[in-house]
């Protein structure tokens, strides 16, 4: 239940914004994460951005998702 | 991978006994078992699962009540998927949506206020159950319904706190963990040093773990060179995303439409303060009082040892149902039921090392004490 993910903000206005989901485009909240703005990485969970992640955090955690995929043969 | 195991082994090697460490979140369960990280462990370190999925802490008269309201007419329940086939005192979500209730999955608790606006003549109930990681999202619910004046939204809350689990965990006297993986987006909302009484108060080492196995691996390194090292502190190994003080949003937002109560969990028993109920200001929008559900009854289900599992006490193998009358397909308690059970963890991914022989099977059956196995999809013959 406590899974989060990175995505990046692709529209906001006031606390509803888009999110860029590994290409899909979802509906979020930015209400806990009042500073967020179009551009931003955050962590996502069930419809709300929970943090700001800065974009080297977000490429290293998406990058030790891939070494995983790498290492159960399924390729980046 | 490869680094992190190869310094768990170094650090397990200069170990004097046997450690144990539990993680309390239901994705680092699954994480660990899904990446076959148990299997690459030393023999001398244990990955227990603590009361970290929400599904399977959630007391039996909770669950009731979710189902009860469900089933009254003219209702909307909507819920995370997770809580969708867990089985009450009269079936689950899923039978009472089956036998006609409108029970709907939703991503985020605003969903479930969007269909309040789109029924107006239609009473909906969020229910809302988890930790610290969703109840910012169910305080955000309450606080956008409460905007629209809306008058047909409510939230079923059994919320609950990570903290004084651990507390209760603790302070047994038969617990006999060495340390703790703390959940990592519990620390996001609460911060890292939400954490720091685990050492300095029970001295036991813990480490904030990210959910990659990668991850976990890293953490349980660092606790087992603690242990070799004489070593007790709190440490944040997530810290891309934890800081010290946590989401201050997410907090003030909780304290504003919540505050604690004592909470009955699976496992623990009755622990006070360590469950969200709403403030009196919010009180109209408590599903409990407006369809006058009452204080839920508390009860165990007979046979299941899925208290004892959650609190380390005891392993999916040591329950008499595990396997047998208790699968995926026809789960029995809550950590079969749920995706992050420990017990749905053990039957997907460590059954075939783990299962009871034929023979043992046999002998409970004929003294009449277990239920005849169900056959289950997948199942070794």
């Amino acid at each position: 239940m406590c899974l989060a993910v990175p995505a990046r903000l692709v529209e906001c206005r006031d606390n509803a914004a888009v999110a860029d989901l590994h290409g899909n485009r979802v509906n979020i909240s930015t209400l806990l994460v009042p500073t967020a703005k179009i551009g931003d990485w955050v962590l996502l969970h069930a419809g709300f951005a929970i943090q700001l992640l800065s974009e080297q955090e977000a490429q290293e955690t998406f990058a030790v998702m891939n070494d995983l995929r790498a290492v159960a043969g399924e390729g980046p | 991978m490869n680094d992190s195991i190869q310094r768990l082994n170094a650090a397990a090697a200069r170990l004097t006994r046997p450690v144990k460490f539990m993680e309390v979140c239901g994705t680092h369960t699954m994480s660990a078992f899904r990446s076959g990280l148990h299997s690459l462990m030393p023999a001398n370190v244990t990955l227990l699962s603590g009361p970290g999925c929400p599904v399977c802490v959630t007391s039996q008269g909770d669950i009731d009540q979710l189902i009860d309201v469900a089933r009254k007419p003219g209702m909307i329940l909507c819920t995370y998927g997770d809580m969708i086939r867990v089985v009450g005192s009269a079936g689950s979500l899923e039978q009472a949506r089956a036998e006609g209730a409108d029970v709907r999955v939703v991503y985020s608790s605003l969903d479930a206020v969007k269909l309040a606006v789109e029924n107006p003549t239609r009473q909906v109930v969020f229910a809302a159950v988890g930790f610290e990681t969703t109840s910012p999202a169910s305080a955000a619910a309450v606080l956008h319904a409460d905007r629209l004046f809306l008058s047909n939204f409510t939230i079923l809350t059994s919320h609950k706190l990570v903290m004084p689990a651990m507390r209760a965990l603790l302070s047994a006297d038969d617990l006999q963990v060495d340390g703790f993986l703390c959940p990592g987006h519990v620390a996001v909302i609460l911060g890292a040093a939400t954490f720091d009484p685990i050492a300095t108060e029970y001295h036991k080492p813990c480490v904030i773990a990210g959910f990659e196995p990668l991850q976990i691996a890293a953490a349980l390194a660092r606790l087992t060179e603690m242990i070799a090292d004489s070593i007790c502190r709190s440490e944040n190994f997530y810290s891309e995303a934890v800081t010290e003080t946590g989401n201050r949003a997410a907090q003030e937002l909780i304290a504003k439409i919540f505050r604690t109560d004592a909470s009955y969990w699976r496992g623990l028993a009755l622990l006070p303060d360590s469950g969200l109920v709403l403030r009196d200001q919010y009180r109209r929008y408590d599903a409990r009082l407006r369809f006058q559900l009452g204080k839920p009854v508390d009860r165990e289900i007979p046979g299941c040892l899925c208290g004892d599992v959650i609190t380390g006490r005891a392993t999916p193998i040591d329950c008499r149902l595990f396997g047998s009358a208790c699968t995926p397909a026809r789960a029995i308690g809550p950590c079969m039921v749920s995706s992050e059970g420990t017990c749905q963890a053990w039957f997907k991914y460590k059954r075939a090392v783990n299962r009871r022989s034929p023979l043992n099977l046999k002998s409970e059956i004929s003294d009449g004490t277990l239920p005849a196995p169900v056959p289950a999809e997948g199942r070794a013959s």
